[in-house]
């Protein structure tokens, strides 16, 4: 495997934006380690940062098929890896019944690539053309299912039984996403690059407005932006997220709004906002000015 | 940050353009390609890697070995692809990451040949880019300098104007200039002081008004809205605060940089990487955190908490298997011709157990009480009850401040300001405050209880009261008391943690968020 998919961190970046997904220098780097490393990739952040876009976004780029594995509690091999198709098997031993087929051969048939119901790892492994891999929310499976991922993300190759050892006819970028629900296992990071994408800073954020609604104006989007960052710096119990950033704007929009006062944001801070106490806060910090805030919070104690 | 190839929307772009990472104060500086050449990048990177060890960082020997095949893939010119290539392969947790930029910033922003220390350069710097910045506004004021190395003649006053410029346009270049010409200045360093960075910095920042900088700049916004008609709303005012905020950051960063420059230029680097080696926020003392490191122990927190929620609730669905469920095993064996092969059980409901908090909120031990209260509380959903209790010497319930409330921040501060909880002096009593407790609620421990008493049991040389603690022990499922104070202080001084630890199932210390968390994993 020498022939490398990017040949520089610009090129994957310029790519990536070509695709609508602003990536920023890090971002960028680590997709382009992971190709030449050829490691998975852990990505890990707040939820409704695009680390599940940014593996959808990877597989548009470099034209690959994206194989998705969403991760559940009591997942299990049969879901992620391989199955024997055992109706189709006993179908078979049925059929065999009246002639005189010794039971090695049918033995021989039964365990045989015909029986064999794929799943999506044992599919990205077996794929000839270009795939990507996605495993999303780790997280979710336990700790002593996250073995059954080691083999293919250090090795690319699946051990079956019956079968042999099948390796990977060529070697698929991985992606791997976690909420941090829970801490994974040690043999399961050193294994992967990793990466945390967190907010976008305001200048990003900006863009990544400009690109993904319609006809806003370059004002409205760094009001935007502005206004995003200021109430993440709040001690909030769910910052705004990058797509609810995304989902106000369009609102925004649809009203007709050009220009955002405090009237605006409060009313429509319901979008930013799940929950009623991040609200009410918000709303109180739209209306006072900061410094009189300042002057009223506690201090140290 | 901004890319290269997008308009910037700040408008000057003279090198400020180039990238500086997130948090990125470092920069012009090593190029990691003249270490390469000479080799020495082997033993500096292993350096790099026993310090992260150091540091507290779990990093593997693969670890090691992907970092170094790593960096051969990445231009070695360019520092930040650098960084992140060490980041991706060393750095597995978030929580990690201000470490590892410490670190990094020691190990690789200090040396190479841009790194000049060497005052010429720097005065020749700051009067270049003063001079573009005069060409480029067309102001007269301060042309005369350029000839003489102008950084050296400017006079404070004009320095401070300089930065006022520089803040007010968000001029990345310039700014970092003037942290360097700043820190030179005013921060007095001389080799081999044994002083610390945080000295340096506070001189450098005294010297140049800040907040001044700041209300002057929102001076000169408000009047600036109010020239073109429409004078700024409070919302406005507050963005254009949060800018400013933002830049100013921004230059603390790039001072805070430069003085670590020079101090490792001085000291060295291990010396250096060692003094500035701070503890990760799980293992961040609760008596001792600065406030800073509070901050980001309630950042931590957060997380925390909902990973700990999810462990306990899958815990609880997992951990144990009911009884026999004959109706559904006999169902389930009609599909075996009656054999029951498949025996089914009845899924486990495990009874949530009731805790009662009691935590001495007295200064010394406050903010432990805090997290505590706040960690419990936010996993109140895995309890079935949770009530608390305050004391210092008299004591108080305080379970009505958390019910209905969201937001637990707010209601752990109400406790600390309402609680009604001091008797005679306000030093802590145990021995008083257990007695109260016994007197007013002691009837109200029942079999399901778990008693969790939080306090350091420095009792002021009072009676201790253990028998409370003994019939709280008969009464409850589970006494515990947390300690955060170091064991080996235990029962010293006034400290009686013995007397009361006899009546207790445990007696944990619990110093960091990473005790913390233990402890309360093992509550359920």
């Amino acid at each position: 495997m020498t022939d490398y998919r990017f040949e520089s961190v610009p090129e994957v970046r310029e790519g990536l934006r070509k695709v609508d997904y602003l990536s920023d220098e890090g971002i960028a780097g680590i997709v382009y380690l992971a190709d030449r490393l050829q490691k998975p990739i852990l990505v890990e952040g707040p939820a409704g940062t695009g680390k599940t876009q940014l593996a959808k976004s990877v597989a548009e780029m470099i034209g690959a098929r994206l194989i998705r594995l969403q991760c559940y509690e009591g997942l299990d091999e049969a879901k992620a890896l391989y199955e024997w198709n055992y109706k189709k098997q006993l179908l078979r031993i049925q059929a065999s019944g009246g002639e005189g087929d010794s039971w090695e051969t049918v033995e021989d048939d039964l365990f045989s690539d015909e029986f064999l119901l794929e799943r999506p790892l044992l599919e990205a492994i077996r794929a000839d053309e270009p795939v990507v891999l996605l495993i999303d929310e780790v997280d979710r499976v336990e700790v002593e299912t996250e073995a059954l991922l080691l083999e293919i993300l250090s090795d690319y190759q699946v051990s079956i039984p019956e079968l042999g050892t099948i390796t990977a006819k060529q070697i698929p970028l991985v992606f791997l996403t976690s909420n941090n629900t829970r801490e994974l296992s040690e043999a399961l990071k050193r294994r992967c690059l990793f990466l945390h994408v967190d907010y976008p800073d305001m200048d990003r954020e900006k863009e990544i407005v400009l690109t993904k609604v319609p006809d806003i104006t370059e004002n409205l989007a760094d009001q935007v932006a502005r206004i995003v960052r200021s109430l993440r710096q709040l001690e909030l119990k769910k910052a705004p997220s990058v797509s609810e950033t995304l989902d106000w704007a369009n609102t925004l929009m649809l009203l007709g709004v050009e220009q955002i006062d405090a009237d605006t944001a409060s009313d429509t801070a319901n979008i930013l906002l799940k929950y009623q106490s991040d609200i009410a806060k918000a709303v109180r910090e739209f209306a006072a000015d900061k410094q009189g805030f300042k002057q009223f919070a506690p201090g140290p104690k | 940050m901004t890319s290269p190839d997008q308009p910037t929307p700040d408008p000057v772009s003279n090198g400020g353009a180039e990238s500086v990472g997130a948090g990125g104060a470092g920069v012009d500086t090593v190029d990691p390609a003249e270490l390469l050449a000479g080799g020495p990048i082997l033993e500096l990177l292993n350096g790099f890697i026993a310090e992260l060890r150091e540091a507290g960082l779990p990093v593997s020997l693969t670890e090691n070995l992907d970092a170094m095949e790593a960096i051969r893939h990445i231009p070695l010119e360019d520092r930040e692809a650098f960084k992140y290539a060490l980041a991706a392969t060393l750095v597995k947790n978030n929580a990690h990451w201000r470490a590892f930029e410490t670190v990094f910033e020691v190990y690789f922003s200090l040396r190479g040949s841009k790194y000049a220390i060497d005052d010429d350069t720097l005065d020749a710097d700051l009067s270049d880019l003063l001079d573009d910045d005069i060409e480029r506004d067309g102001q007269g004021e301060g042309g005369g300098q350029s000839g003489q190395g102008g950084g050296q003649a400017l006079t404070p006053e004009e320095l401070q104007q300089l930065l006022y410029q520089a803040m007010m346009k968000g001029d990345e270049a310039l700014m970092r200039a003037i942290a360097r010409q700043a820190v030179k200045r005013f921060a007095g360093m001389e080799p081999g002081r044994p002083v610390g960075g945080t000295y340096y910095l506070y001189r450098t920042l005294r010297n140049l008004d800040l907040e001044g900088v700041m209300e002057k700049m929102m001076e000169a916004s408000r009047q600036q809205a109010g020239e073109d008609g429409d004078p700024m709303t409070a919302l406005e005012e507050r963005l254009e605060r949060d800018e400013f905020e933002h830049r100013i950051d921004a230059l603390k960063k790039e001072i805070e940089a430069e003085i670590r420059r020079r101090l490792v230029a001085d000291r060295g680097v291990e010396a250096m990487a060692k003094t500035l080696r701070k503890p990760l926020p799980e293992d961040v003392d609760f008596m001792h955190a600065s406030r800073e490191e509070m901050v980001g122990l309630r950042k931590a927190l957060i997380p925390l908490t909902r990973r700990l929620a999810v462990r306990l609730a899958r815990k609880r669905r997992h951990n144990r298997r009911g009884p026999l469920d004959f109706r559904r095993t006999v169902r389930a064996s009609l599909s075996y011709g009656g054999v029951p092969a498949e025996p089914k059980f009845r899924h486990p409901r495990p009874h949530k157990p009731e805790i009662f908090v009691i935590a001495d909120i007295s200064g010394s031990v406050a903010a432990f009480a805090r997290f505590t209260l706040m960690l419990v509380y936010a996993i109140s959903g895995q309890f079935s009850k949770v009530r608390s209790f305050v004391f210092i010497d008299g004591i108080d319930e305080v379970t009505s401040y958390f019910e209905g409330v969201e937001d637990v921040t707010e209601a752990v501060h109400r406790v600390n300001t309402e609680a009604d909880v001091v008797w005679v002096d306000g030093h802590s009593d145990y021995g008083h405050a257990f007695e109260v407790f016994h007197n007013k609620w002691g009837k109200e421990i029942g079999p399901k209880t778990t008693v969790i008493i939080l306090g350091d049991a420095r009792n002021n040389y009072h009676a201790s009261q253990a028998w409370v603690i003994k019939e709280m022990q008969h009464r409850a499922r589970h006494v515990y008391w947390l300690n955060p104070e170091p064991k080996s202080y235990w029962d010293t001084g006034d400290s009686i943690v013995s007397d009361y630890g006899n009546f207790c199932d445990g007696v944990y210390e619990c110093r960091n968020l990473r005790q913390l968390e233990k402890f309360v994993e093992t509550l359920t």
